[in-house]
């Protein structure tokens, strides 16, 4: 096998990939009022990674992203669960939610619900999730 | 308060999740393991107490009002469901660490074990028809999970048949659930069950509730649908073969047992006759199965079966006695089923096989083993004074009073079997001259027994102290059969 020269798909990738987990970041915030959520915006960064790992192979991926994703499944459910036993404090059923709205500097008054908080568990779980799978099947050493 | 109903299926989810972090350290594990099944326990038992004195706590999850939001519903028959299967959960977590597991434990054993304790109890608990789905399938998920840790030949082979089988019955149930759903527009049980009654349960409703009963059927093994279970259930260690025979099939069971005693309950001579006869063959075909064997495992997969079509001989009955006899046998066979499949790993770990006609001898060198099966099979087949007698009494009693005299005599004829396909066990592995296996070398078993010991101990209390339980089971009999009084106290009316 000779050594094949992808200077153009490595170029395209750095930008595609930045271009699709700023997408999948919006989708996971705009959830709530329009198509989104947690799960959608995990898949698009699960893929954001994945073409990376097409386009520089595995070492690099883990030295740009020193995460263990096997571990982001157990948080992203810590989180979740987190969130709905958050409620016991209050003397609330479990998984009652709550928002409210607040003012920032530049971005003015925005609602923040805690649901929010729960989204962010899901979209950490399936990203490890999608990411345990791929890397798995993708190399037989470990 | 009411959060108390979320609280078995939350606390095993935090053990399980907290137990992943921990995998690499099998001693970590094993403590943590211990410590969350006995806190589980011990939040069962104040909830059984709480529901029993104070009648049944509904949680409407989130705070929305009930047919909206998803309801789970602690009522009494969930309650001691829920403690029996912490009890369950307690003995194998203290079998666990001496079962030989070490490289399966530092592979998330225990995180699977907790899964599936979720799902158990989330489907135990919950008061809606698709949230029982999803209960059903993080069970099933971990199953399979468990089913295929170790990756030995045969475990891969059962696995896909254990896996395609559910697969389908659970692509079957969405359908079914998607087809009650455009027939009454709700997937909430107690207003399904209200609606049913509204229209007398017309045609399509009773199709759709043997489409259902065919669901969990399978999901329980009855009759013609059992024949995936016996093998895949013998092939993972001993410790899951007792989890699935003391859990799955009952989760099917009490599905059976809520959705009929609750929504499909207007035309019981069509479907609850039909109950009648496939109990009766269950328990026929069941012990045929045990009796064709001498792999000691196998025997006891297979009286899973008969006991299966026991608890519905009582649903299809459906009157007091009929289903606090399948309450009651239903609790004796979690607690006995699991012990039975332990003992027999410990037999299969000591004679180094499982194969009865290499057995024998094994007094002489394990006798408190070889006391504890005898015990055992004495309860399962229920002699008196033993748990499985005040069940199958009932039972029985219930049938007579229903005129089912045929049905009476197949379930005395296969207590009989059943005994003598346990004693056979006893009779073969245990009796004989002292070396009839060689001179085995004596392995510490210790660790392995107490659990078996204190389970069995607790099954010789349910049937001695019979008078103490059976006020409250029979309560819980009288509240099955009023629907009313589910539908009241989740739709509050």
């Amino acid at each position: 096998m000779y050594k094949t020269n992808d200077l153009i798909l490595r170029t395209t990738a750095s930008l595609i990939a930045f271009i699709l987990l700023g997408f999948a970041v919006y989708l996971l915030l705009a959830g709530h009022n329009s198509p989104g959520g947690g799960f959608v915006g995990g898949l698009m960064t699960s893929g954001a990674i994945l073409l990376m790992n097409m386009a520089y192979g595995l070492e690099v991926v883990r030295k740009v992203l020193p995460i263990n994703f096997v571990n982001l499944i157990p948080i992203g459910l810590a989180v979740a669960i987190g969130t709905s036993v958050g409620s016991f404090l209050f003397q609330q059923p479990f998984l009652s939610q709550t928002y409210g709205y607040f003012k920032f500097p530049i971005l003015g008054e925005i609602e923040l619900a805690t649901a929010m908080l729960f989204d962010l568990g899901v979209y950490l779980t399936v990203v490890g999730v999608m990411m345990t799978i791929i890397l798995s099947i993708a190399n037989d050493t470990e | 308060m009411s959060n108390l109903a979320i609280l078995p299926i939350i606390i095993p989810l935090i053990a399980a999740i907290v137990l992943i972090f921990f995998n690499k350290s099998v001693h970590i594990s094993r403590a943590l393991a211990k410590l969350f099944s006995i806190i589980s326990l011990g939040t069962a038992g104040y909830i059984t107490w709480y529901v029993l004195e104070h009648g049944s706590v509904i949680l409407e999850t989130g705070d929305w009002i009930a047919p909206y939001g998803i309801v789970l519903v602690m009522d009494g028959l969930a309650a001691i469901l829920v403690l029996t299967t912490n009890v369950i959960t307690t003995a194998c977590a203290f079998y666990a660490p001496h079962a030989g597991l070490e490289k399966r434990e530092r592979f998330y054993f225990y995180p699977f074990f907790f899964f599936l304790i979720t799902g158990v109890s989330g489907a135990f608990i919950t008061g809606d028809l698709f949230n029982l789905f999803v209960f059903f399938e993080v069970l099933l998920m971990a199953s399979y999970g468990l089913i295929v840790l170790g990756g030995g030949k045969v475990q891969l082979r059962e696995s896909l048949k254990y896996l395609l089988i559910n697969l389908f019955s659970s692509m079957l149930f969405v359908t079914t659930v998607a087809f009650l759903y455009a027939v009454v527009g709700t997937v909430n049980m107690a207003q399904i069950a209200e609606r049913v009654q509204e229209v007398e349960q017309q045609g399509i409703i009773t199709t759709i509730g043997i489409l259902l009963f065919f669901v969990f059927a399978t999901k329980a093994a009855l009759f013609p649908l059992y024949y995936w279970l016996p093998k895949s259930y013998i092939v993972p260690n001993p410790v899951i073969s007792a989890l699935f025979g003391a859990l799955l099939t009952k989760v099917g069971i009490y599905s059976i047992l809520r959705v009929f005693s609750l929504i499909f309950v207007h035309r019981t001579d069509l479907t609850h006759e039909m109950f009648i006869w496939i109990a009766g063959l269950s328990m026929i075909f069941g012990v045929i199965g045990a009796l064709s064997t001498s792999n000691i495992k196998l025997i006891i997969a297979y009286n899973i079966i008969p006991a299966i079509g026991f608890i519905l001989l009582g649903i299809g009955v459906l009157n007091e006695s009929g289903i606090s006899g399948s309450i009651y046998y239903l609790v004796n066979d979690m607690i006995i089923k699991t012990a039975l499949f332990l003992l027999v790993g410990i037999i299969s770990y000591v004679a180094g096989t499982s194969d009865l006609r290499k057995m024998g001898g094994l007094i002489h060198y394990y006798p408190s083993l070889g006391w504890l099966l005898f015990l055992s099979a004495a309860v399962l087949a229920g002699l008196p004074p033993f748990s499985g007698f005040i069940g199958k009494l009932l039972l029985l009693k219930g049938a007579f009073e229903q005129g089912e005299i045929a049905i009476v005599i197949i379930g005395l004829l296969t207590s009989l079997l059943i005994l003598y396909s346990i004693v056979k066990i006893f009779i073969n592995g245990f009796w004989g001259d002292k070396e009839t296996m060689g001179n085995i070398e004596k392995k510490p078993i210790k660790g392995l027994l107490t659990p078996v010991a204190a389970l069995l101990a607790l099954a010789v209390l349910l049937g001695v102290g019979a008078e103490l339980f059976y006020p409250s089971i029979e309560s819980i009999a009288a509240y099955l059969l009023d629907p009313e009084i589910y539908i009241d106290s989740v739709l509050k009316e």
